[in-house]
């Protein structure tokens, strides 16, 4: 038995499996660039205070 | 999809139900709408007084529009009812087939929460709590209780569309403020004349669905008096908007001059009657209508122009 991939259903769900691939690579970009951001800002900003207190 | 349905379909492929393609869970979040959610939550975002990392900034607007875009399937998932009865929303991806109930409530539910979550930790606490407050709002508030309870269904679904701006104002200040609740109010005070001046025109057929609008249950001499009384209100808050710290010449310009038009076309609305509308195919009306849009957008795009123009030194007072 064998897949006809040439079939319409297949195409949509490629369609659909390729989006969702799209989606969750953009998620994981944008993660990545809220924690450079995050850590470059706060994480100095408070290790810069803390330096301050001694 | 278990491998044996995949196996079945290998034999005998069929596009059946939750087969759906990627366009049509993108079309459960109503993109159009989340269109104006992104440009006011842009706007209350580059208002605020304190500056924001552009990649927050971002991931501010995209979690706030995804959370719009979840409110949406929701709202798409429990109306499934109301959307197979009326001609325009027919072709939506659950009356037409293409995602099941259950999976709209299960992409909208999953989407709702990732996005009070990330905006919660990609901004403040505030920011995910009202961005929370709208979807619950949205959702249970007007969409399960009010919609099909009450002819002013329009006003309180309008509140859910007023949120957004306050939400990109909390994301950079971690408050509410003054000017957050003025950009509400105007989105809140502009959507009854909006939907009303198009439910004048637009022969509907909400009540074959079983939900109350104005025009049907209270009449149409009586919606063009509401039009009227949101418009005058509407009106005092957009002023009042212009001496806040959001405001400025450019603001108060444009303010002036769209109010007067506006309350020039809501007064000519109230001066007439159905026959007069017939014999000019709702001129006036459609016109209203038009002028609503350009009258929202040039609002906000003011404000924004406030607050981009303060490092040149014009914006503001």
């Amino acid at each position: 038995m064998s897949f006809r991939k040439e079939h319409e259903l297949h195409t949509r769900r490629f369609g659909r499996n390729l989006g969702l691939g799209l989606v969750l690579a953009g998620l994981v970009a944008l993660v990545f660039g809220l924690t450079v951001v995050k850590v470059g800002v706060d994480g100095f900003t408070m290790q810069q205070s803390s330096e301050a207190k001694d | 999809m278990s491998d044996a349905s995949l196996h079945t379909a290998s034999t005998q492929p069929q596009a059946g139900q939750g087969d759906a393609e990627f366009g049509d869970y993108f079309a459960l979040l109503k993109p159009r709408v989340m269109t104006l959610v992104v440009f006011t939550a842009f706007v209350g975002l580059i208002a605020a007084p304190q500056g924001v990392h552009p990649v927050v900034a971002f991931a501010a607007i995209l979690f706030i529009a995804v959370g719009g875009g979840a409110s949406g399937a929701l709202n798409m998932w429990w109306d499934a009812d109301i959307d197979r009865v009326m001609k325009r929303t027919r072709n939506r991806p659950i009356p037409a087939g293409k995602v099941t109930e259950s999976e709209a409530f299960a992409f909208g539910i999953t989407l709702a929460a990732f996005a009070v979550v990330m905006l919660t930790l990609a901004t403040n606490v505030l920011a995910g709590a009202l961005l929370a407050f709208t979807i619950f709002f949205y959702v249970v508030i007007y969409s399960m209780w009010l919609k099909r309870w009450t002819p002013q269904n329009i006003v309180i679904g309008g509140a859910a569309g007023a949120f957004p701006p306050m939400i990109g104002w909390a994301a950079v200040t971690g408050s509410v403020s003054i000017e957050s609740v003025l950009m509400f109010a105007l989105i809140f005070m502009w959507t009854p004349p909006h939907f009303w001046a198009l439910a004048l025109f637009m022969r509907s057929d909400y009540d074959k669905a079983g939900v109350p609008m104005l025009t049907v249950t209270h009449g149409r001499p009586a919606t063009r008096r509401h039009i009227l009384v949101y418009t005058l209100l509407l009106a005092a808050l957009a002023i009042v908007t212009a001496f806040t710290s959001v405001g400025g010449p450019i603001y108060l310009t444009v303010a002036v001059a769209l109010n007067a038009a506006f309350i020039l076309g809501a007064v000519r609305i109230w001066r007439r009657d159905e026959d007069m509308a017939d014999a000019d195919d709702y001129a006036v009306e459609k016109k209203f209508f038009r002028l609503s849009l350009y009258y929202l957008f040039a609002h906000f795009v003011a404000i924004a122009l406030e607050a981009l123009l303060v490092p040149f030194g014009l914006g503001g007072w």
